[in-house]
């Protein structure tokens, strides 16, 4: 009934002797989650709540058996933070972390994509990851979710929130829900969650919450048409957001007139996804189109 | 974090970017003095923004002597400057820039940013440089000549010499054009930029390659290694509010309407604006309180909202996963109680604690508005908003 995790994931959080990370590693816990080990270098031995400390992801990973790792370090040591996890083996990174140098991703992604490219980097700049009533591996606020068969994805934190939570107030569970953040160099675009809610079978109808800038939503557009044959509800924040000061030409010549959310509407559309123009009535779009409308 | 032309052309020289000779000034009399220290004519008078667009605006002027200086600076200093890239209100010119004056022969275009949808930097480039150079873009992308950056390997000199030669310049001027290109990289990298422009680059009629105009934006996560840069901020460039809500740590962005929001995170602060908008009516601001705001954050940003005189009603949409909602509905009443507002206030919150939060803000006998979706929300704030 899911994506990308479940009840066997076993979850390693670094960072987890922070103010953030020990709060959100209890959490996760608490909702079910297999946290079996933690990371701060320099306080192994030690434990939070029960979960216990390695100095590094390495450690954790021998002695735990973990296959996905929870991102809290601070963002200075974030990137490295995420190296790290990929370099010890673990196949599932969620980075939290805001405020991650776009210097400092860049490489990231690409040292992923090239080494390890059956690694998935969630994030950086994201609510995480769930897969509701089996493994809430993130920030948000478990009990807004329900088990069910949609999938939901979305580069907003507070926008995947209230999503879910109008799709489980009219009774519509979710398979998974995946944040994948606002950075500029996410480790995770659309186009690849979609093609994981269209691969998996128990996913039967698609959210999709973008927002203007960049042309992600533009690219998913173009992976829906190709692609994607379960019903698409997309949504797109910012139409009336105003284009604002800007300095120098660079961002107006690589956009090309993209970027919009009328453009992003308008590539949706065309590639046949159903889209909603104000987000308090996305339930009830989805509920529309489970029932085939 | 922008900087001005003449701060960016200072790190430029750092590099070793062929800049040509100027000082910034902040009076007139100043502008006078380092004319005389430049010592020949003509000079150029450029207005200092954190925006494009000056030559097109009447914000870089051509002085042929130092009477010429003088009007020039007097005009510019503490104006106003409207470009199409301030948008309508404009950036103050609170200081100028005096440089020599070059001889164009012809000019080009050349900057490095990171294009998102390949997650790698990209330098872009085009032998149509100058004021008009989206236009160019627009009607003829085969005008702009572009590489992609290999993070692993960086700009390569031969990607830099292949732009140089198609860009056309003369075969004795290739190496050192791409040296351009390399350098501007290496700011870029160094100085950890996330855009750096040149536009125009200059071929000047003796035969020399000088950068005749200097944009950098720098990343602000990266700026906590660059104390040297961060001094180069310019808080005239942005309004009092928007400073004072830096401070505090608040995304805070001023716009026309009056209906003011309070929202945490910046997706659902832009989907509020654009639900008040679908209700019919007018945003007075977008404000993101962030995940982890406290009551006390709070309080500052009821304080920043209520400062912008157009308010009429306020909407608070928060949905709570970190910020929980006992959190927010303490931090309303707190600060109620120290900035007394006096228009009325929309409340809507779901999310952690959301029943308790709710208990607080209805024994608190503040006058509030509870709703319970979005969508009512900002009807609700709209009808409030025209006296209804
Ligand atoms: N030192 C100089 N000597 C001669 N001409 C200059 C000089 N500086 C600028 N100019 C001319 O003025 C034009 C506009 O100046 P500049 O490019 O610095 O400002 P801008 O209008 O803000 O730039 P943009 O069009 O890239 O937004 C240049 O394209 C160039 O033709
Ligand atoms: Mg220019």
């Amino acid at each position: 009934m899911s994506v990308l995790v479940n009840k066997d994931t076993k979850v390693i959080v670094q960072g987890i002797t922070g103010r953030e990370g020990s709060f959100h590693a209890t959490q996760c816990k608490a909702y079910g989650t297999q946290v079996v080990g933690g990371v701060t270098p320099g306080k192994g031995g030690q434990d939070v709540e029960g979960i216990p400390v390695f100095d590094s992801v390495q450690e954790a990973v021998d002695n735990t058996g973990a296959d996905c790792s929870l991102i809290f370090v601070p963002p200075p040591f974030a990137a490295d933070a995420v190296v790290e996890a990929v370099d010890a083996g673990i196949k599932t990174v969620i980075c939290i972390t805001e405020g991650i140098p776009v210097n400092d991703m860049i490489p990231v992604k690409q040292y992923i994509k090239t080494y390890y490219p059956d690694t998935v980097l969630i994030g950086p700049n994201c609510p995480g990851v769930i897969t509701p009533e089996e493994a809430k591996i993130g920030i948000m606020p478990g009990h807004i979710f329900k088990k069910g068969n949609v999938g939901i994805v979305s580069r907003s934190g507070t926008l995947t929130y209230e999503a879910a939570f109008q799709l489980s107030n009219r009774g519509i569970g979710q398979s998974t829900v995946i944040g994948i953040g606002g950075d500029p160099v996410p480790g995770t675009v659309f186009a690849d969650v979609l093609k994981w809610f269209q691969d998996d079978p128990e996913t039967e109808a698609i959210v999709m919450i973008g927002e203007i800038g960049g042309t992600a939503e533009e690219e998913a557009a173009e992976f829906i048409k190709e692609y994607v044959n379960k019903p698409v509800i997309a949504y797109i924040a910012g139409v009336t957001a105003p284009p604002g000061k800007r300095m120098g030409h660079a961002g107006a010549i690589i956009a090309g007139g993209k970027g919009t959310a009328e453009e992003k509407y308008k590539a949706l559309e065309a590639a046949g996804a159903t889209t909603v123009k104000n987000i308090s009535f996305i339930g009830e779009a989805v509920e529309k189109a489970l029932r085939g409308e | 974090m922008k900087v001005h032309e003449h701060q960016a052309k200072e790190v430029f020289r750092k590099y070793g970017l062929p800049v040509p000779e100027g000082y910034p000034a902040f009076t007139v009399e100043e502008a006078v003095e380092v004319a005389q220290k430049l010592g020949k004519f003509p000079v150029v008078v450029k207005a200092q923004i954190h925006a494009g667009g000056r030559g097109k605006a009447g914000g870089v002027k051509l002085a042929k002597d130092l009477d010429e200086v003088q009007k020039y600076a007097a005009e510019l200093l503490g104006k106003t400057l409207v470009t199409f890239q301030t948008g309508p209100e404009g950036l103050p010119v609170s200081r100028i820039y005096i440089e020599e004056a070059t001889n164009i022969d012809k000019e080009y275009y050349v900057a490095i940013t990171l294009d998102r949808s390949k997650s790698k930097l990209i330098i872009m480039a085009s032998a149509e440089g100058g004021m008009e150079i989206e236009e160019v873009a627009a009607k003829n992308p085969d005008a702009i000549i572009t590489e992609v950056i290999d993070p692993f390997m960086g700009l390569r000199p031969y990607q830099a010499r292949n732009i140089a030669l198609k860009l056309g310049f003369p075969k004795n001027l290739i190496n050192k054009v791409a040296s351009v290109f390399l350098k501007l990289y290496d700011v870029y990298m160094k100085e950890d930029a996330s855009m750096v422009e040149i536009n125009p680059l200059v071929l000047t009629k003796e035969g020399n390659i000088v950068v005749l105009d200097a944009k950098v934006d720098f990343d602000d996560n990266a700026l906590y290694r660059h104390p040297d840069i961060m001094e180069m901020e310019d808080p005239t460039q942005e309004s009092e509010l928007e400073v004072k809500a830096k401070q505090y740590n608040l995304n805070y962005i001023k716009l026309d309407g009056n209906i003011a929001c309070m929202v945490n995170g910046a997706g659902l602060a832009m989907a509020t604006m654009d639900t008040i908008k679908l209700a019919g009516g007018e945003p007075a601001n977008f404000l993101d309180v962030g995940g982890s705001a406290n009551a006390e954050q709070i309080a500052n940003a009821f304080k920043i909202i209520l400062s912008d005189p157009n308010v009429k009603a306020i909407f608070i949409n928060i949905f709570g996963g970190i910020l929980r909602c006992d959190r927010l509905a303490e931090g309303i009443i707190k600060a109620s109680q120290e900035v007394k507002p006096h228009v009325p206030i929309v409340v809507r919150m779901e999310g952690t604690n959301v029943e308790l939060g709710k208990k607080m803000l209805a024994e608190s006998g503040l006058d509030l508005i509870p709703a319970d979706t979005m969508w009512e929300g900002a009807k609700k704030a709209v009808e409030l908003a025209q006296g209804k």
